[in-house]
Formats: structure tokens, sequence, C-alpha cells
């Protein structure tokens, strides 16, 4: 009897233009992902947040997490527009990489394309919402609030 | 427990596409140093390789440097912290000989950028990150510093202008450095011309004249024990002071946009440990990978207080004749920066400006010199402090 086949979970491939990731335990972020929730972890022993997610706990050393969902609205802390782009990025210039601060804790991301620049001030409130990319793959970008 | 000293300081000219391969370009660079430093290969006890990885195909280039070299059967091995990766060569070198275990030190940076596209070394660039959960978003180095940037442009009101002058100083000296790769002027008028390419938008609001050269290039440093040091050379420098420091990769666990922390912890430990303040610096090489850099470090090491950077710059207090000269060799804006041999070459310069042999970039008479050398967008620092008595 041949064994069956093992599955691999690599969701992660998903992440991105380009994932440099295929196989996390935080996996169940594209899957949260794809049901357009942005989620990051928390510690069940210490409480502690994360964003990005992670697996393990370096505070108390704990690797039982739960997830959350990052809600509501941040702060632009900072954002720059790129003109040009690392190599396997040039379908999708220009675009704008920044940082929403939620208090306590931060998202990176991109600005929603379709924000004009004029409109982008550090210290605006936005939302950080899932986007699915011209190749099919998944990320989340930032929109007004 | 004695001191440690760098007794040679060599690098190849930094160029766009050098004609050989690695070894071939360690040799250079090694061959320079060696001929500052007098001594035989058979004086040196072990050799530091450092490098960013990935530029080239060769996976643990240390032993291949080290036949190359002639540096065999002595111990040998690779380090690397990104674009700092030579002066973290230089703080292991420090240690051991410190420790004892070893006397005669050589540091050797080097990098081959050439043998990769720039937009496959941007890709590199950007994968000095966090590959997991920044890079799939499509980053790269300027962009990151573009962030900062800005960041500073909002709390402190600095301006492109502002920006454009450390770049104008950069091309000062990269004019009259015979290592440069950049030895072309840059004016005002080129930075603000919409026509002209060192205009020419990157990642807002940082343009092409605001980035450093992707370059090739090898440092070498010769470390030694005081007792070593007196023997071997007549022109020894000291270390009087070593700080290092590192950051949270990821930019959503930063708190300061306006500044590198890792760069004030750096300095902080170095200036305690040689025991002296911003005040004693009489020259200076800080990391300006891009104009923002240099303004972040002169405010970081405390040659400015935080936003008044500037000032020091539309002042022209840290050209030559200033009370802080800064980057009188092109930095790394226009003496390019071949990432891992960059620190080395810092090194280099402030050796030879304590040796008093820099030539027209010479600063008249400095006694103690500083070497700030920054890895990845502000992931990794060291700050380096050197004496000549």
């Amino acid at each position: 009897m041949p064994k069956p086949k093992q599955e691999v979970d690599d969701r992660f491939k998903k992440f991105g233009t380009v994932s440099f990731t295929a196989i996390t335990k935080t996996n169940n972020f594209v899957g949260n992902l794809e049901q357009g929730k942005i989620t990051g972890t928390k510690c069940k022993k210490c409480g502690l947040t994360f964003f990005p997610p992670r697996a393990d706990c370096h505070q108390c050393f704990s690797s039982d997490m739960e997830w959350f969902e990052v809600s509501g609205t941040g702060k632009l802390r900072a954002y720059s527009k790129l003109k040009y782009g690392p190599i396997g990025f040039e379908d999708d210039l220009p675009y704008s990489i920044a940082v929403l601060d939620y208090g306590d804790y931060k998202v990176f991301g991109r600005i929603d394309k379709e924000l004009a620049d004029e409109e982008i001030q550090i210290g605006m409130d936005m939302k950080t919402v899932s986007n699915t990319l011209p190749n099919g793959q998944l990320n989340y970008i930032f929109q007004k609030a | 427990m004695g001191r440690v000293a760098i007794i040679g300081v060599g690098q190849t000219p930094f160029v766009r596409a050098y004609p050989g391969s690695i070894r071939e370009l360690a040799f250079d660079g090694f061959k320079d140093c060696m001929l500052d430093a007098q001594i035989t290969t058979k004086d040196i006890d072990a050799s530091i390789i450092c490098s960013a990885p990935e530029y080239d195909k060769q996976r643990s280039p240390s032993g291949v440097f080290a036949e190359y070299l002639g540096l065999t059967p002595q111990p040998t091995f690779y380090v690397e912290s990104l674009c700092s990766s030579s002066t973290t060569g230089v703080k292991l070198a420090y240690s051991l000989i410190k420790s004892g275990l070893h006397d005669v030190v050589t540091v050797l940076g080097f990098q081959k950028m050439s043998e990769i596209s720039s937009k496959e070394s941007q890709e590199r660039m950007g994968r000095g990150t966090d590959i997991q959960w920044e890079s799939p978003f499509g980053t790269m180095m300027p962009a990151y510093y573009a962030m900062f940037a800005k960041g500073h442009m909002q709390k402190y009101g600095t301006t492109l202008e502002d920006l454009a002058n450390i770049r104008i100083k950069a091309s000062t000296y990269g004019q009259i450095n015979d290592k440069a790769v950049y030895k072309k002027p840059v004016t005002m008028e080129m930075l603000t011309d919409p026509e002209n390419p060192m205009s020419g938008p990157v990642s807002s609001p940082l343009r092409v004249g605001d980035c450093c050269a992707n370059a090739d290039g090898c440092s070498c440093l010769i470390l030694a024990s005081e007792e070593k040091a007196k023997a071997l050379s007549k022109k020894p420098v000291w270390i009087m002071g070593i700080g290092s420091a590192s950051a949270p990769v990821n930019m959503a666990a930063r708190d300061n946009f306006a500044g590198l922390e890792v760069a004030d912890l750096a300095s902080k430990q170095a200036y305690k440990m040689a025991g002296i303040t911003p005040k004693n610096i009489d020259v200076a090489e800080v990391h300006d990978c891009f104009t923002i850099a240099e303004l972040m470090a002169y405010e970081g090491l405390g040659f400015a207080k935080p936003g008044e950077g500037k000032d020091l710059i539309n002042s022209k207090e840290t050209y030559k004749e200033g009370s802080i000269p800064v980057n009188i060799d092109g930095g790394l804006l226009s003496k390019g920066h071949p990432i891992g041999a960059t620190g080395g070459s810092q090194v280099r310069t402030i050796v030879l400006q304590l040796r008093g042999e820099m030539g027209d970039m010479q600063v008249k008479n400095p006694e103690v010199g500083l070497v700030h050398n920054i890895g990845g967008v502000g992931l990794y620092a060291n700050v380096l402090i050197f004496g000549r008595s």
C-alpha cells in the first residue's frame, strides 16, 4: 500500500506580490486574510499582543497563542511612495509603503492606490483592509478611515 | 590588559564593475593594507572576512581568501551584519586580541555588487529586512530611508534643500578622492532641475542624488595588541571606544521615524568606553547611505541636537574647515558603498586622518576620530572611536 501523500500547508506562498516564505506556524494569517480579516496573535499565557503575528512569545516562552483581528483605525506614522521597485514588483509601481499605529501595536503595509497623494498626511486616521493583487496574490492595504 | 591598535589600512578604488573575481578583489585590498603595515603574512594570527551575502556565488569566502592571500593555516572565519559587516569584524578582532587568543588579526571587507543587476541588488537589499512580513510588499532600502526622511521633515521641518546640501558636500570631496566611484560635482541646480537625472524621484521624498552609489570594492585593516603594535608599527592608531546595538527588524516595532535608535545607543556606549563626549571628536565618518542618514547621524552622535542637524550642514560646520568635519572622503554618497567593504573604508579614512596622511582631504591636526557604520535600516550599528595617542 502506498503511503497517503501528506498535505503540506504552504498557504503563506500567497502573501504579497512575491512571497519569500512558504511554511510558517502563522499560516492561518493567510487563511484569515482570505476571509477578509487582518489578524495578529496574542499570547494566552502573558497577554502580550503581536503584529505581525508570531507563533512564539519571547516574553514568557509560551507558544500558546490566539488570533485577534486588527480592527478600528490607526494613525499614519510613516510612508513613502516608490517610483522604482525591486525585481518582481515592477507591475505594481508606483506604490506606497507605510506604518499605521494602532496604539498597542503597529502595522506595516501598503497604502491603497486609489488614495490621491495630496490626501495622504502623517497623523491621519486609516484602516487596514484585505486586498487581492492583480496577480491573484493576497495582501492588505491602508484606506482613509 | 593592553590596548588594541590599527597598524595597517588599505582599500581598492571603489569602482562600478571590478574587472576580476572576488578573490582577486580581496588580493588588491589586502596588498594595499600590507604595503601600508609593512609586515608579512606570517605576522598575522587570524583573518576575519566580511561581506553581505548573496551578491556573489561563493559560499564561505573566508577559506578561499585565506588561501589566495597566503593566510593559511591560520584560522579564518566569515562575519556579516549587512552594511556594517566590516566594523563588526573590527569588534570581533578587538575581542580576539583583548582575550589574548591572538595578537595580530586582519579584517577584510569586500563586495562585488556588479555580479548582479541593479534591480536584483535592490531585491537583495530589500531582503535585508523582514522577508516574511515586509519584503512581500515590495520594499527596498531607499523606500525605508525615505520614510525616515519624511518623518524628519514632518517633525523638524527639514527640507529637500537641507538634504541637497549634504549631497553637495559629499561631491566636494568625492571629486578629490582617487578611490571614489563618483567623482563628478553635484550642484543645487542638478538636484532641483526636474530635467536633471539627479533630481529624479526614487522613493518620495528621496531623489537619485540622495542615494549612495553601488560599487565594487575591498577594504582591509590590521589590528594588533599594544605589545605587537609597538614592535611592528611606527604609526599605530588606538581604539578608544566601541559601541554596538540592534533594533527590531520590522518597522512595525519601531517608535522613532526621525532618527535611528541603534546609533544613539551605540554612540553612548562608545563615548562612555572612550571617556569622552561628542565635543572631543575632531573628525568623523558617518554612514551616509542616503542624505537623510547623514543628517540623522549628526543628531544621533550628539554633534547636533535632534532636529538641528540641518543647521550644521547649512553653516558648513561639517566641511573640512568646520568645527566637526564629516565624511571628508566623499562618504558613501560619492566614494561609493560596496556593502561589506564600507565600514573598513571608513576606518581607513579616520586612521589616515589621525596619521595626517589624507592629502588634500586632510583635516587640521585631529587627535580623536569617530566611525559610525549602520547595517540595514538602522538594524545594526557600530560606533568606533580612535585616538592618535
